[in-house]
This record gives structure tokens, sequence and C-alpha cells, in this order.
């Protein structure tokens, strides 16, 4: 039912902006564009299923998620967002809001966070952890990042992020940088956020999990960084792995200041 | 062999987590450790997927060079700079029979097309030069890219009126050997290395060049 209603919002759009081409540059339209789409943000629909999923008892051990802590204490979902990728004592790791979710599902749940991660993107219990994170990160709407980064730890994996983010390889030598180290760049008629500093970063980093009109797909923060490594020509990088944990860090102390609109939509 | 064995374990032991643990107090390594931690993440962070294979993580001198100058926020040193360029420009293969122009016409689809050596695009197929993602290129094509610099009147602004005259020779091997390797003339390019990495092959990179180059390509009119 969904699909359908997206091709007429697309059509509309593009018949008003085809009679107003003259007086408006490409991004203004796509500016136009993506207001009028977020006027009905498909993300609702995944917010409210997270929320259900939160709430509800299930896994082995047929247990809610309300008693875990993404950071703020157990069960606090307000402002635990704009705090995320943060260090965590009882895994001993610093984790990003995806990665911590899985934990959750293990110790409180009872699923297999290894298998859960070696899951597909948007099947299985990938899509409630997609679903999940939506509700979590549309709590924190509107709220300033400010991650802690005072663990040695996080300041620790900031660095690795760093390097991480202006690493050249592959095919192509590209690097995040390639495409987010300078302000107001385009990839084709893209806008492309400076990733290295805000306000860039909060507009980048901030606007994930974020519903795409182009595929009709909710995707996470772990997605996002998929596919820019998919595009980026790299191998294929793992569920929740440190690397883009790492980036996370790096991308959300960057971000610092800048308001969350999560769960977004785009293009 | 024992001995080599303790060394080996003492070396992978980050010598900041000895210090740290003996000392009590945590504190961020210092930049070398942080190089080492870095690639031991990425190395346990990435796995092949169909023709994106992990040894693509694995950077040649310029990409370690120019991605540690990047974190650095400092450009290259001027004699490391100047090596980068000397290497790379050993790398360029001419076209062997100096045939450099093709169909600007075929070029141009070229340039539009993104595809090609990622974990989704099926092994084999011809592949783009992605080169409309960075670069303005023909002025009708609206979608374009700005990492690079416009493309457009490339031939034309270089006083290219016959590119197969002498006189337009040094433009025309310049174009060639920028984008079969761009490193050759600016050391930390973000420009792949079209040729040098088998983005494109010869008889696909003439067309391109037709496209920036040959005065009837909508380029230059």
């Amino acid at each position: 039912m969904r699909a359908p209603f997206i091709s007429a919002a697309v059509l509309v759009c593009l018949l008003c902006s085809a009679a107003s081409w003259a007086q408006k540059t490409a991004a203004q339209g796509i500016a136009e564009y993506r207001a009028m789409l977020a006027d009905g943000n498909p993300a609702d629909l995944f917010e409210a299923k997270g929320e259900g999923l939160w709430k509800q008892p299930r896994g082995p051990k047929n247990a809610s998620l309300a008693q875990c802590d993404l950071g703020k204490g157990p069960g606090v979902v307000k402002g635990a967002f704009v705090e995320l990728p943060r260090y965590f004592a009882d895994t001993r790791k610093v984790q990003d809001l995806e990665s911590r979710l899985l934990s959750c599902m293990e110790t409180l749940q009872g699923f297999n966070a290894a298998d859960v991660a070696r899951t597909p993107f948007g099947s299985g219990e990938q899509k409630q952890v997609t679903a999940l994170a939506a509700f979590i990160s549309a709590e924190s709407r509107g709220m300033k990042f400010n991650l802690p980064n005072s663990s040695v730890e996080e300041k620790t994996l900031y660095e690795v992020g760093k390097r991480i983010f202006f690493m050249r390889a592959g095919t192509h030598d590209f690097s995040c940088a390639s495409c987010h180290g300078e302000d107001d760049k385009r990839i084709r008629l893209q806008d492309l956020p400076n990733l290295t500093r805000s306000p860039g970063a909060g507009a980048g980093f901030g606007a994930w999990p974020a519903y795409r009109v182009s595929n009709g797909q909710m995707w996470g923060m772990q997605l996002r960084l998929n596919d820019c490594y998919r595009q980026q020509r790299f191998p294929y990088p793992l569920f929740g792995s440190d690397a883009t944990i790492a980036l996370g860090m790096y991308l959300g102390v960057n971000a610092k200041g800048g308001e969350s609109i999560a769960p977004a939509i785009k293009r | 062999m024992r001995k080599l064995f303790l060394q080996r374990v003492l070396s992978t032991v980050p010598a900041w987590v000895a210090a740290a643990a003996l000392s009590g107090c945590a504190v961020v390594p210092p930049g070398p450790e942080l190089d080492r931690l870095t690639a031991d993440i990425v190395k346990a962070s990435f796995r092949s997927e169909a023709t994106a294979k992990v040894e693509r993580l694995v950077q040649d001198d310029a990409n370690r060079a120019c991605s540690a100058a990047d974190v650095a926020g400092k450009p290259l040193d001027d004699n490391l700079a100047a090596a980068i360029r000397a290497a790379n420009l050993k790398t360029i293969r001419w076209p062997s029979d100096a045939r450099y122009i093709g169909d600007w016409k075929e070029g141009e689809k070229i340039a539009q097309s993104g595809r090609g050596l990622t974990w989704t695009d099926p092994a084999g197929q011809p592949g783009g030069g992605n080169c409309y993602n960075c670069h303005q290129i023909d002025k009708k094509e609206i979608s374009y890219g700005t990492l690079g610099p416009s493309l457009y009147n490339y031939g034309k602004n270089r006083g290219v009126a016959d590119p197969y005259s002498e006189a337009s020779r040094p433009v025309v091997q310049y174009t060639w050997g920028k984008i079969w390797n761009s490193r050759a003339y600016s050391a930390c390019s973000h420009m792949p290395r079209i040729g040098h990495a088998g983005i494109l092959n010869e008889a696909e990179l003439r067309h391109v060049m037709g496209l920036l180059l040959d005065p009837t390509s909508p380029v230059n009119r």
C-alpha cells in the first residue's frame, strides 16, 4: 500500500518543481520535495512498531527490553540517543545504539547477538533492531548531541575513528573524507555534509536512522555506514564491528551541539 | 624459538596497555600505538564480499602517507610528495599506438556510469568512470557533482583546436596521464587512479579523452 502513495507524492512534486524550475536551483527544489514528504514521514510507522517491540515480552526468555540500559540507566530512553556511542561497564565496550540493542536482546531476552549481527539487513531480527532504533532515536528528537567522550576507551576509539575516517584504500583510493571532508560539496545533485566538524556532522550523523524514499526502506546508522563502504569499493563491514563504532564515535563527537532530527526522511 | 615467540607476544601487547595497567591511570595511547590499534581494528571489522575482497584494505605507500597527512591536518612533506609523484608517473601506460582520442559519444556514456567494482556489481561487466559524480562536463547534464573542478570547455579552454596536432600534444598527454594516475601530478589527489587501478581500460579511457578534447564533443562546442 505504501509504494503507490510514495510514487504519487514523487509525481506531484516533480510536477510542482517542473512548473517553477526556472526560478529555483536544484537544491531548493530538492529541499521543498523533502519538506513536502516530511509532512508524512513513513518513519512514524517504524517508530510505533519499535515502541511496541520495546515493551513486548519476546525471545527465548520472553522478556521485554524495558530494563535495557542505553547509557542513562535501565529503561531510560529519552536522551539516550544523543549520547551514543558511549562506554558500557557491563560489556566493557564502547557501543553504538544498534550494537547496544543486540547486547540487551541477548542478556534480557535470550537472543544470540552474534546470530542477529550476521542476519542480513531488512530480514528477521535485524528488521526489529531497525524499528527499535527508530523509536529510540525519535525519543531524543530535537535534543542536542552530547556524547560523554570522557573515558579513556571512548577517547581512544574517537582517535581510531578519525584514522578510519581518513583511511584511503580500495580500488578507487576513497576514504570517508573523499566525500565528507569539505563544506558545500555535492555528488551529482546530492549535498554532502562535512562530517569533520559542526554543523555538518550534526546534520549528517543526526539524521539516521532515516526513511529512504528512493528505495522505500528504513535504514539505521549501521546500514548507512555499510552502504557508504559499498560505494567506497571497500570490503563488507561487519555489523556492529569496532570500525563502525569508532566511526560513530568520531562522527558523534564532531556532532556536539547539533540537533538530532532522527528518524529523518531522505531522498 | 621460545625467545622469538615471547618477542612476538610482547610486541602485539600494546605498550600503552601495559603502562596504563602498571600506573593504574589510563591514558589515550600515543599516535603510533593508535595507528597500530586502528590497523588491528580494521583487520577485524571487514570481510570479503563478492569481488570486494579484504585485500583492498591494504594501502600502498601513497595511500598510507596521504591518510596520515589527512589525520594530522598537514600537507605532505615536499620530498615525500615529489617521491610519490615520481613513483606514480612511472606507472602510466601510454597508448601503444599513440592513439589518444576515441569516440566522445561512448565517452559520455562512460562518464555517466557509476557502475563497477562494488560488492553488488557483477564481476567482469564493463564499469563506468563515475566522472559526473564529481565533475561538471557536458553542460546539458545538470546532475553533476562538485568535488572536482568543472571540465566544461576542457579542450577549448586549453586551446585544443586539433587534438592530433603537435601543438596539442602536451595537453593531450597530460590529460591521459592525469586520468590514468592522478597522483603522478598531485601526490594526494582525491581522484581515483582510473587507468592504474583498472577502473577503465585503454579503449574506454580513449573515449573519455574524446569527450574532453574532441572539438566536436559537446564539452567544447
